[in-house]
């Protein structure tokens, strides 16, 4: 018994404990609006945004996957920008710019082997995502402004740069978007493609499996992430302690950057026919990354889960076009989720108070 | 002296959105509470308030029917803040959760009531607000053609609420009180201000003035809502900062982000800026390359409200 109430008190699990509550709650409300806007389908069609994934046998498990992976690399950037106390709201420059490297290299380096020009190309968008997060940390660090603003300016100057430079270099005037990349830069499907009969599929999910477990240990095994964080919990303590908070500063930005760039270079290297456009709208990868970090709590693990969960209902929001619901009721269900985190805090506490009474009954019983 | 007008009448289509979003910002950040769901709010106010313009267009038109549809758009955009304003104070919980979810909620909401109502996502609407010409004022030399024609009623109301927050928040009680709960809730609380009641009242403002700031946005520069404010909501997030939370520096970058709008939109119209050998995405970037720099020079001491995303807990006095 003792054990047991170990496990209710235990941090982990009161999280996931108020995370599902939180969905519970985002799919009844949905579930009400459903309703509201036409009765006689909603039933069904709860039943399907639940199925999500699992609607179509192995090729819807193939969509989530393939939607997954962005998220989940932007995500991985947000939460770890969290984790050091940064709000990097400019996901979406650096995942432009990472996606915009890895194309370039894809369509212009065609003199790389096959084996290593995707590789090289995904190097790419690692590299230019880094380097658009280092300029908020680098200003934040060095002159103290806000990388907030700094980040939201990026991010438009992400957009309009690549912009220029798609036109300049490997444009499709035809349909105002890039030319297409060849096959030596496409990203390995690894047989995945008869696995799950989407021909969208490769080992993209991999990689973004292997950012999740590397940002993991990086976090909660090494002094350098125990540097970050201290960062995160209190800036001045930390630099009383001997840490460069500077030097941290500009790490993690650069660390997240590097991350949503990969991210854009797993979606654009993925040969499933989508193309970067010329259209002056922000990568929305971005601040679905922002969604998935709060909904993974800034875990590594969580945000990998984060970042499935909110693919498979968006699978699902597509399935229920089927019954004339608009797919936008998806994005309302994740945003009640989203704001039901906030009761998260509640939650823990009412979980705490339970379990404390119990304990105190038996105590009293005894 | 023609262009010189242009400029300054197109400036304000730009400025006047950003500075009345911008000031609710300070509004609620004075208070202690970050609010990034300006971009939202402005949907929800701009979506409501086009909707009614929709809907009432057939029995009334011209300024009525807008300032009509402004006072729509701000009671959208103060209910709306509520759920900001829960979630923030009395759950205490990170500022940012509630913010995303918002902004996630609005565009999404927008389009699927939009669709379900009248199949399309982009609600029609007719332009008949614009001036071109006040009557009496807009005869003035030099200040009539500046401010006088070619404009909408939303920049005077843009201009009044400038003029308005700047005497509220620096000289009443009431603004006393908000920067105080921004600066040292506990010191506040101890000489009897009630903390949460003032961050509410702050986050309702900036609430009504995001929500109106929608409207505003979208009336001059399109006939349509597309459930998209274009940014315009993390752009005076923006202009908060760069205005260090100050009212009269915020009308100063709301109108430098403004001009440097103005010639990157409309610098084709501009005929020394025309000759230039540069492309139109350069122009595009300078207003966020300006202000990089701008801030990279300037942002030495940041004049941030110091409880500004603190959870105030009555507790941990």
């Amino acid at each position: 018994m003792k054990k047991k109430h170990n496990l209710l008190q235990s941090k982990g699990t009161s999280s996931f404990f108020s995370v599902i509550m939180a969905i519970v709650a985002g799919l009844l409300f949905g579930f009400v609006i459903l309703l509201i806007s036409n009765y006689k389908n909603a039933f069904p069609a709860l039943i399907t945004i639940i199925k999500g994934g699992f609607t179509n046998g192995t090729s819807g498990l193939g969509q989530v996957l393939y939607m997954a992976t962005p998220i989940i690399m932007t995500g991985l950037s947000v939460g770890f920008a969290f984790k050091t106390g940064l709000f990097n709201i400019g996901a979406s420059g650096q995942f432009t710019t990472g996606a915009f490297v890895a194309v370039y290299i894809g369509i212009k380096w065609t003199f790389l082997p096959s084996g290593i020009h995707w590789i090289v190309a995904l190097l790419g968008a690692i590299i230019a995502g880094a380097l658009w997060g280092m300029v908020p940390g680098i200003l934040k660090a060095l002159a103290n402004v806000n990388e907030v603003i700094t980040s939201i300016m990026m991010n438009y100057i992400g957009i309009y740069l690549v912009n220029m430079l798609i036109v300049k270099s490997i444009y499709d005037p035809l349909k105002n978007q890039t030319e297409s990349v060849p096959k030596s830069a496409i990203i390995p499907r690894g047989g995945l493609e008869q696995l799950f009969d989407v021909k969208n599929m490769n080992i993209g999910i991999f990689i973004a499996i292997f950012a999740v477990i590397l940002i993991y240990i990086v976090l909660s095994k090494t002094t350098f992430g125990y540097e970050l964080k201290a960062c995160g919990h209190s800036p001045s303590a930390s630099q009383y302690a001997g840490i460069n908070d500077k030097r941290n500063i500009i790490l993690s930005m650069v660390i997240a950057g590097a991350l949503a760039g990969l991210g854009g270079g797993l979606l654009y290297l993925s040969g499933s026919g989508k193309y970067m456009q010329v259209i002056d709208i922000l990568a929305p990868e971005g601040f679905n990354g922002i969604s998935v970090a709060l909904l993974g709590m800034s875990n590594p693990i969580g945000i990998l889960f984060a970042g499935l969960f909110i693919a498979h209902i968006k699978v699902g929001g597509n399935n229920i076009q089927l019954y004339n619901y608009s797919a936008e009721i998806i994005d309302i269900i994740i945003a009640v989720i989203i704001y039901c985190g906030a009761f998260s805090l509640l939650f823990k506490n009412l979980i705490h108070k339970l379990t404390r009474r119990n304990k105190l009954e038996k105590e009293e019983g005894r | 002296m023609d262009i010189f007008y242009f400029i300054v009448q197109q400036t304000m289509f730009f400025a006047i959105p950003l500075l009345i979003v911008a000031l609710g910002g300070m509004f609620a950040e004075r208070s202690g509470v970050v609010n990034i769901a300006l971009e939202g709010i402005m949907v929800m106010g701009a979506f409501t308030s086009i909707f009614f313009i929709h809907f009432m267009q057939d029995k009334m038109s011209g300024q009525l029917l807008l300032i009509l549809a402004v006072l729509v758009a701000g009671l959208t955009g103060g209910i709306f803040s509520l759920l900001h304003a829960f979630a923030s104070i009395n759950l205490k919980a990170d500022q940012t959760i509630s913010g995303t979810a918002l902004n996630m909620f609005a565009p999404a909401f927008a389009i699927f009531t939009a669709r379900m109502i009248q199949t399309v996502q982009q609600v029609q609407f007719t332009d008949t607000f614009f001036i071109s010409k006040v009557p009496v004022l807009g005869s003035i030399p030099v200040i009539g053609p500046l401010l006088f024609r070619n404009c909408y009623i939303t920049t005077y109301i843009g201009i009044g609420i400038a003029i308005a927050a700047e005497i509220v928040i620096n000289h009443t009680r009431f603004g006393l009180r908000l920067r105080s709960c921004g600066e040292h809730p506990q010191a506040a609380d101890s000489v009897g201000i009630n903390v949460y009641k003032i961050r509410y009242a702050g986050v309702v403002i900036s609430g009504v003035l995001a929500g109106i700031g929608g409207l505003v946005f979208v009336v001059p520069t399109s006939t349509n809502f597309n459930a998209t404010v274009a940014g315009y909501g993390f752009l005076a997030l923006a202009v908060l900062i760069f205005g260090q939370w100050r009212t009269k520096r915020i009308i100063f970058a709301a109108f430098f982000f403004g001009i440097m709008k103005t010639f990157a939109s409309a610098y084709s119209g501009i005929p020394f800026l025309k000759g230039l050998p540069i492309s139109n995405e350069v122009y595009k970037m300078i207003p966020y390359i300006a202000t990089l720099v701008i801030l990279t020079i300037s942002s030495k001491s940041s004049q941030a409200p110091r409880a500004e995303g603190i959870p105030y807990d009555k507790g941990s006095r």
